[in-house]
């Protein structure tokens, strides 16, 4: 009897123990930043955000770049390290390595949510820099994930094409926060044999009826910033509502573009979360139109023997990425990471990454290795630069980049509109 | 004999917890207790904690506030409430066929095969558990596509188009699948304690084949079958991965992945992770009245 009452004890003073003094310590980074971020919220487009910057703690910027620490662990989207593994002549990994000596380790994110999560982990120091979209780099700014960069030590900096120089998605108030990498769109893919005619607009995917006849064929990409494509088909589709950013939707046009996602999950066959996936349902026919990213595109297409799919760009526009290289303000590794950065926006290295994911780089100077007669590789094109707009400005103003939603809407409409944690709850209603 | 210097401190040790019996099994017993409290339950304890906190939407920030919000949100939303049927109903359906189709083969090992044939089986029904749980479940996405495997063999026999690919119906088959050995095992281990004698009265007194198995085979078997229950039931509740590669529904599991993973709302995500919790707690509960604890 007195050993299980000691026993009992024992316990009971364990679980209180434990509990007790894991409360008291803080939750992970977004807790003890919290002072830094009460600040931002209240900008909406980072432009405006006071003039004390969110930024860390830390020292002031690097005036040089010192020796390398031999090692750079980056979290990065399927495709933006290649190291010749699935195409020869796609490797900037190899040769990074041998010049810098940085061993390069690498995490695919599926998802900017996912990339934001992981930045934070182990309070920013398990990762040294991400390859940021639009809908993360502002977040992690405001969070004070990620460090300013001194962009002068960045040779190939002056050389990327002006609108990418100092974007608002990562650069705010004046301080850099990354190096533009590169920027593309969600266009639509389709199985050239399985789906005739050739679609020209998202209703191919949107419109019930039409959906109806594709039936379990259809597939989105897996993540709440989905929500803004379907606002961006109702842009066009339904003037009445008069959406401008698809991104900053009032509460009328937020439950619109809920509510056509909702009526199109019975024809939905697959919310593709990874581009693996994608690639697998796209090879056996399983889903034969959707949104996509133009690598699973030249890697369908690359394939032996190759998949018939083709990408067009809707007459309603498409939404779209602009990444940028970030370096954590916590990084282990800091001058592997500004040689990567500086490595990535090379001439050689962008129309490497351009051709083999099928994106617009930032330093148009690679266009003369890309428009050239063969290209750099496997999947060139002719007239790459033309046909990618490189230096079309009026083109890339034209796509919608993802971007945070927040309840500042950024314009007149005030603090009116809807902010991202209701679009990942909503997400959840929608997929049922 | 020696004389009798002052014994070793380790000797007296010895003694001393020979004599308090009570101390020296803390000592055997506090590492793993220790490991069971502070880390097992106690992050569940933080876990049932963190539910009641809530996610600043301004910051992103969890607040460390107690609060209901989550519970109202799981309440309110018809989705949370669906998401949890369709869970429950699958692991509940997965259960049922994992029983129809282990009882046979779990009856032929213990009872009828010969102990050569019986080894065999053994190993052929753990032989899967030993394989990758990814590669299993991607093997099935292959079978069951478009133009799989199950298409040809269907095709031979005549009938066109079989592929279930992405749904339900491909879900359900793969858990099935991955969980047979979980109840093979326990239902043939229960069927091979049966003693043959008892079997022989029952035909002694005129009991046919059927009413056998009715009236004394299958109460001594069914804490085997409930012991197996837990493991399939609580299996498929819990599960995130196999919905996500083989269908487009989502179970708690993904939920509560997304929840936290995606949105960084882990206060929501341990709110409706105790969902299962209560779940699992209950049918233990009933499990333990079937007996499935005495056949351990």
């Amino acid at each position: 009897m007195r050993t299980r009452s000691l026993l009992g004890a024992m316990a009971v003073v364990g679980l209180v123990s434990s509990a007790c003094s894991s409360a008291a310590t803080p939750s992970p980074a977004p807790a003890t930043s919290a002072p830094a971020t009460a600040s931002a919220p209240a900008s909406a487009s980072a432009a405006t955000s006071p003039s004390a910057s969110p930024s860390p703690a830390g020292p002031s910027l690097p005036t040089s770049i010192g020796a390398g620490e031999g090692e750079l662990d980056i979290i990065i989207w399927a495709g933006y390290a290649e190291d010749g593994t699935n195409q020869k002549a796609y490797d900037w990994v190899k040769p990074f390595e041998a010049a810098t000596g940085c061993k390069v380790k690498t995490k695919e994110g599926n998802s900017s949510d996912e990339m934001v999560t992981l930045m934070r982990q182990g309070g920013g120091t398990v990762w040294d820099g991400v390859s940021a979209s639009g809908d993360a780099s502002n977040r992690l700014i405001a969070n004070g994930d990620v460090a300013p960069i001194n962009v002068d030590l960045i040779p190939d900096y002056k050389n990327i094409a002006p609108f990418l120089q100092s974007p608002p998605h990562n650069t705010v108030n004046g301080v850099h926060y990354g190096i533009s990498h590169g920027w593309g769109g969600n266009s639509l893919m389709y199985r050239t044999d399985l789906f005739t005619p050739a679609p020209t607009s998202w209703a191919s995917v949107f419109d019930t009826t039409q959906a109806a006849a594709y039936k379990g064929k259809i597939t989105d990409y897996d993540s709440p910033i989905y929500i803004a494509d379907a606002a961006l088909y109702l842009k066009a589709h339904k003037p009445e509502l008069a959406i401008t950013d698809p991104y900053e939707l009032t509460q009328p046009q937020f439950d619109a573009a809920v509510q056509l996602l909702k009526d199109q999950q019975p024809f939905v066959g697959k919310y593709w979360v990874s581009y693996t996936d994608q690639i697998d349902n796209f090879t056996n026919g399983t889903t034969t139109i959707g949104t996509t990213w133009p690598y699973q595109v030249n890697t369908l297409k690359g394939q032996t023997p190759p998949v018939k799919v083709d990408q067009v760009v809707p007459s309603e526009g498409m939404t779209g990425w602009a990444d940028t290289w970030m370096m954590s303000s916590h990084a282990k590794h800091p001058n592997c990471m500004y040689k990567w950065m500086a490595w990535m926006v090379t001439p050689g290295v962008q129309a490497q990454v351009a051709e083999s994911f099928g994106e617009s780089p930032a330093n148009p100077q690679a266009c003369d290795l890309l428009d050239k007669a063969g290209g750099v590789g496997p999947y060139a094109l002719a007239n790459f630069c033309t046909a990618y707009h490189v230096t079309d400005k009026s083109y890339y103003d034209a796509i919608s980049f993802w971007k945070t939603p927040q309840a500042d809407c950024g314009d007149s409409r005030g603090q009116t509109c809807i902010d991202y944690s209701v679009w990942t709850q909503k997400w959840t209603e929608i997929k049922g | 004999m020696t004389s009798q210097s002052r014994p070793s401190a380790f000797r007296r040790l010895q003694a001393a917890l020979w004599r308090r019996r009570a101390i020296q099994l803390l000592l055997l017993i506090t590492p793993s207790l220790g490991w069971f409290g502070v880390v097992y339950l106690g992050s569940l304890a933080i876990l049932l904690l963190s539910a009641f906190w809530f996610l600043d939407p301004a910051t992103s920030a969890i607040r460390h506030d107690l609060s209901l919000q989550n519970f109202q949100l799981l309440a309110s939303q018809d989705v949370y409430r669906t998401v949890a049927v369709r869970t429950v109903l699958v692991a509940g359906l997965v259960t049922i066929v994992d029983i129809a189709i282990a009882f046979p083969i779990a009856y032929y090992m213990a009872r009828i095969a010969s102990s050569r044939i019986r080894s065999l089986m053994f190993v052929l029904v753990l032989l899967p558990l030993w394989a990758s749980y990814l590669v299993k479940v991607y093997a099935w996405r292959v079978i069951l596509a478009q133009g799989g495997p199950l298409e040809w063999l269907f095709g031979l026999f005549g009938v066109p188009g079989v592929s279930p690919g992405f749904s339900d119906l491909s879900m359900v088959i793969v858990f099935c699948y991955l969980w047979l050995p979980y109840m093979v095992l326990p239902i043939a281990a229960g069927l091979e304690r049966i003693p043959g004698s008892i079997l022989e009265a029952s035909a002694d007194l005129g009991g046919r084949g059927w009413l056998t198995f009715r009236r004394i085979v299958l109460p001594l078997v069914l804490p085997s079958v409930a012991a197996g229950s837990i493991f399939t039931f609580s299996l498929t509740l819990g599960d995130y991965i196999t919905p996500k590669l083989v269908s487009k529904s989502q179970f708690i599991g993904n939920v509560v992945f997304d929840s936290q993973g995606v949105a960084n709302n882990v206060p929501f995500a341990a709110a409706y992770a105790l969902v299962p919790i209560a779940i699992m707690g209950l049918y233990l509960f009933g499990a333990r009245r079937a007996g499935a604890f005495e056949a351990l």
